[in-house]
């Protein structure tokens, strides 16, 4: 059993606490299935380091539970991890739960470079990711209202606290996911052929059950020849259906 | 922000990503911090086919620091030669060459901590805070 990184310097009231989505996350990611089909992909040596995306990163457990075991997942410790956060309180808290990771579990190996304030994967070069990691916002419930966002994504000016309005803002934005609760991972999904490396790029993508996962594996199908999209991780049956799973995405090569 | 997070960042505007000139972003009113960390050698010697080099020496040139040399290192310049190393016979680790310590200090100490990056196909510019680029744009957020 792999160490949890530590999130206690964390301020859960406007950053998503680690959760069953995020722990069936760490589960799938270190599972011997997935670490074999890693390695496979990533532990040539001689290699370039492949770079680890997390959009959505949080408290940054998962990110920096990929840093810090990189060598158990990936098989090689020279891991580049790069994540992004809507949410500027999440952005700061993820650096720092990272850097403890890496400091304390990972031998202070991996590299990571660092997580910046922005929406999904827009800002990434294309082609550019290796493993793409995304926890999304999947509760079917509306959208919170961006307007307020510029106003709420920082601390109010000449004010060293939060409003409570603004907690709850920022707390929404990390799980209302719309109709379906797929607006947001619809949006991703269309990013993922574009920011994937194309010989050797794989995304994981976490879905609930109300999100259709069996749909959403047809359509990623349809992108192309050669496109991958199967489930690799579950948890929390109920009634016979996977309330989530984690689905793995990549491009076979012709 | 360190710099080799430059490597692999560019404008979040759609229409610039097919323009050559939206990448690298441009640092501009740059305030620079120097944080250290270890070297990792092995990590210096693979990243080296992944880095924009042409683009990171328009980087540092631009934040004003020392010249990159005109073409990247080869892994054999990171590493000091084996008979200058170690007394002969002694089990010993690669020891790291100036140019390994001088691309670490590029790479991954020195960051930004305050300033903007800006797209040079479209112009819109990025602040950085607290060592945090935003790349929130409005049209995200409607």
């Amino acid at each position: 059993m792999l160490p949890t990184p530590s999130t206690s310097h964390v301020c859960f009231d406007r950053v998503y606490e680690p959760a069953e989505d995020s722990f069936l996350l760490l589960d799938t990611l270190s599972s011997s299935s997935e670490a074999a089909f890693l390695q496979e992909r990533f532990s040539n040596a001689q290699s370039t380091p492949p770079l680890v995306l997390e959009v959505g990163v949080g408290s940054g457990v998962v990110l920096a539970f990929t840093a810090a075991n990189a060598k158990r997942i990936l098989g090689r410790q020279d891991v580049l991890t790069i994540g992004t956060d809507i949410n500027s309180f999440a952005c700061q808290a993820a650096a720092q739960t990272i850097r403890t990771a890496i400091t304390e579990h990972g031998h202070g190996k991996t590299i990571s470079l660092d997580v910046v304030n922005g929406d999904l994967a827009s800002c990434l070069r294309p082609q550019s990711v290796d493993v793409f990691i995304f926890n999304p916002p999947y509760v079917p419930a509306d959208l919170p209202d961006f307007a307020r966002h510029e106003r709420y994504n920082g601390l109010p000016d000449g004010d060293r606290k939060t409003t409570f309005e603004q907690d709850s803002y920022l707390l929404e934005l990390s799980y209302a996911g719309g109709e379906e609760g797929m607006v947001v991972t619809n949006r991703m999904l269309e990013q993922i052929p574009e920011i994937l490396s194309t010989d050797r790029g794989v995304a994981y993508v976490l879905l609930c059950a109300q999100n259709k996962p069996e749909a959403v594996k047809q359509g990623i199908r349809q992108w192309g020849t050669g496109w991958m999209a199967e489930t690799v991780g579950s948890s929390g049956k109920q009634a016979g259906w996977e309330k989530l799973q984690i689905v793995r995405i990549w491009k076979e090569q012709a | 922000m360190k710099l080799l997070t430059l490597n692999f960042l560019t404008c979040a505007i759609k229409t610039c990503k097919s323009a050559p000139s939206s990448f690298p972003l441009h640092p501009r009113d740059a305030s620079l911090e120097v944080i250290e960390t270890d070297l990792n050698l092995p990590f210096l010697k693979n990243i080296l086919p992944r880095l924009m080099w042409d683009e990171l020496r328009v980087i540092t040139s631009e934040l004003g620091l020392p010249d990159l040399p005109p073409t990247p290192p080869t892994r054999e310049d990171l590493v000091v030669a084996a008979e200058d190393a170690a007394v002969e016979g002694e089990e010993s680790e690669e020891e790291a060459s100036q140019t390994a310590k001088d691309l670490h200090r590029v790479l991954l100490e020195t960051t930004v901590k305050e300033g903007k990056l800006v797209c040079g196909n479209c112009g819109h510019e990025y602040k950085v805070l607290e060592g945090v680029p935003n790349f929130l744009l409005p049209g995200h957020l409607v």
